[in-house]
């Protein structure tokens, strides 16, 4: 009998401790410890105004790559940038499961102005309607869709126009660069295909945005202004360090800009549409910073106001 | 019966004993050992939304005056550009900004603390700061390649009591010896620096030079006299969990996640509220600060609570 309670006791004594132990712990513990709530950091972020402004403003891209470039290139820009387009086109020489609409071309550099030329001609049979603005980019292009829209917002797509970085070279008034990005009017579309159509444009070379800008120039589409409200540019050519080091690249074209080019935090808007050159990492990169890293509480300087307001004058606003 | 009840009574003493002695080598732990009071500290995590919103205008005013942050950014003459763009970039951020180096330069403004050990020079930088810490209460300890957003390091700290010892960072393990990684950055409270330049005088516990036959890294160094004045290395994490002290740069970040998770790249890499990154060179460091304060989407907002101003004079932020 005297065993069996003394088995007992260590027993009792063992877990009493025990529990003596844990939860003395444990209470001192949750004193200290802070209300960890679990809720989701980016719920800080709200983007109704995003979301409003692309029911309002729609864009269609359309991506020119190839087969090849697909797995190594295209599906990062699919899973990034190109999920805020309204509509998006892959254009290839191939028709395939991407899915890419398969184009009567082969691939090439010399090609490049016939794969321009056959793709809006299938976003003009197929697309007129499917949205106001049609965005042109290349499968190294990151774009900013949010931006895009704040800018198109303030213009009419039935008016003849075009946008995207200009350039002031070899055409009167200038056109835009293709690996930037441009994006036409809906008027600017048909005008293109009654061009084609009636002869007036032809395959002039194989320089794919300056032979659309020739085209542009003769049809009466005008090249467009889109800096910023502090004459930044928005569309840019290269990569976001060749823009803000000075100098960031010795590459002719630099020099090429329409309007007076600035290097350093000078050259880019905040509210930037596009770059150029951006490889698959930097395409996350860019994501990352764009939609994600923020600086809690900061104050930006670029404060232009939020509005759904579009006919508000975009040079004073 | 008393013979019984006295076996009993001594079960239950030998019971208790047994479980003590067992806790105590750690063999068996019901969360008793001092690592619990360690581990319910060692996560770090900000205030959730809600939390913030509960705090009045009083008491937001009170914080923002209260978590003012001392850069304490370790700097060589060997590598001048790098005192130059910290100083050019993320540092302007800081309440105020020290650079110290090992030996003084022409161009180099920084305080020259004649040291060429890097143990001895961390430790005659942080009495200097402590001893010019002014009003300031929160030190961060930047290596030369490292980028701080400050805004994010003070919405970790914003409600913690700087009178409270705190040492944040991404902590490792060395042993038996937690300590915080030099190289993706140090938060020190002021308790804290204090609680260590007390400790500096504790030349047995503390050496200025190390006795032994192998060099103990400083960050180890750190960690053994701040935990020898008690005081434990937290890890910075966001709500999420993820880490907000990096000591890669956001690239190399990237393409591990671009292995490791090719669904959600982004998601899984990093924190939107992440406070350093590091193994920047210069010119990554200044298109970060395009990417951070600058580059964003049109529409989205954040709803923060709280307001920090960009720094005067600055034309990169």
């Amino acid at each position: 009998m005297g065993q069996r309670l003394f088995i007992c006791g260590v027993f009792l004594g063992f877990s009493l401790v025990l529990q003596f132990l844990k939860t003395g712990f444990q209470i001192v513990g949750e004193d200290q410890n802070g209300v960890y709530t679990g809720y989701n950091v980016s719920a800080w972020r709200t983007d109704n105004l995003a979301k409003q402004l692309s029911r309002k403003v729609r864009v269609l891209c359309w991506v020119m790559t190839a087969p090849q470039y697909l797995k190594t290139r295209t599906q990062h820009v699919r899973a990034t940038w190109a999920q805020h387009c309204n509509a998006v086109l892959y254009m290839s020489s191939e028709t395939s499961d991407f899915p890419t609409v398969g184009l009567n071309v082969s691939e090439g550099r010399d090609q490049l102005y016939w794969k321009t030329i056959r793709a809006l001609q299938y976003i003009h049979t197929h697309h007129l309607h499917t949205a106001d603005w049609f965005l042109k980019a290349d499968d190294d292009t990151f774009v900013v869709m949010e931006n895009l829209r704040r800018f198109l917002c303030r213009q009419d797509t039935e008016q003849p126009v075009y946008f995207g970085h200009r350039f002031r070279v070899f055409i009167k008034q200038g056109y835009m660069s293709g690996g930037a990005g441009y994006v036409l009017s809906r008027e600017a579309l048909r005008r293109f295909i009654q061009g084609f159509s009636s002869g007036r444009c032809t395959h002039t070379s194989s320089v794919e945005d300056l032979a659309l800008g020739q085209c542009m120039e003769t049809m009466g589409v005008k090249a467009g202004d889109s800096r910023d409200e502090e004459q930044r540019e928005a569309f840019n050519p290269f990569r976001p360090d060749q823009h803000l080091l000075n100098p960031g690249t010795k590459k002719p074209t630099f020099e090429y800009s329409y309007y007076p080019k600035i290097r350093g935090p000078g050259c880019c808007s905040d509210f930037a549409i596009s770059f150029h050159y951006i490889r698959p990492e930097q395409m996350y990169e860019l994501q990352y910073y764009t939609y994600h890293l923020h600086p809690f509480g900061y104050k930006y300087r670029f404060n232009p106001a939020d509005t759904l307001n579009c006919t508000a004058d975009y040079s004073h606003s | 019966m008393l013979s019984e009840g006295s076996s009993f009574l001594k079960g239950m003493v030998l019971g208790g004993v047994f479980c003590l002695i067992l806790s105590l080598l750690g063999t068996f732990s019901p969360g008793i050992t001092s690592q619990t009071e360690q581990h319910l500290h060692h996560h770090l995590k900000p205030l959730s939304k809600e939390e913030l919103q509960k705090l009045s205008e009083n008491q937001m005013s009170e914080v923002t005056q209260q978590v003012q942050v001392y850069c304490v950014i370790m700097v060589t003459p060997k590598i001048l550009v790098y005192w130059a763009t910290a100083n050019d970039t993320w540092s302007k951020h800081c309440d105020r900004s020290v650079f110290y180096s090992s030996e003084s330069a022409k161009a180099l403004e920084a305080v020259d603390l004649q040291e060429q050990d890097e143990w001895a020079r961390l430790r005659k930088a942080l009495l200097h700061a402590y001893e010019n810490a002014g009003g300031l209460r929160w030190f961060f300890i930047a290596r030369p390649t490292t980028f701080a957003i400050i805004e994010n390091l003070k919405y970790l700290v914003l409600v913690k009591d700087p009178s409270e010892p705190f040492y944040i960072g991404h902590v490792q393990k060395s042993g038996e010896l937690e300590y915080v990684e030099y190289e993706s950055g140090i938060v020190l409270s002021y308790e804290a620096l204090k609680r260590l330049v007390g400790m500096f005088k504790d030349e047995s516990k503390c050496p200025e030079r190390a006795h032994a036959l192998w060099k103990v890294s400083e960050e180890k160094q750190l960690a053994t006299c701040l935990k020898y004045s008690g005081v434990f290395a937290e890890n910075g994490e966001d709500a999420q969990g993820k880490e907000l002290f990096n000591k890669k740069t956001v690239g190399m970040l990237i393409s591990d996640s671009m292995v490791q998770n090719p669904n959600d790249v982004v998601e899984a890499c990093c924190s939107d509220m992440a406070i350093t990154f590091s193994g920047m060179n210069p010119s990554q460091m200044q298109v970060m600060m395009y990417g951070v304060y600058r580059l964003r989407p049109y529409g989205h907002n954040f709803h923060d609570s709280l307001t920090f101003l960009p720094p005067k004079g600055s034309d990169n932020d």
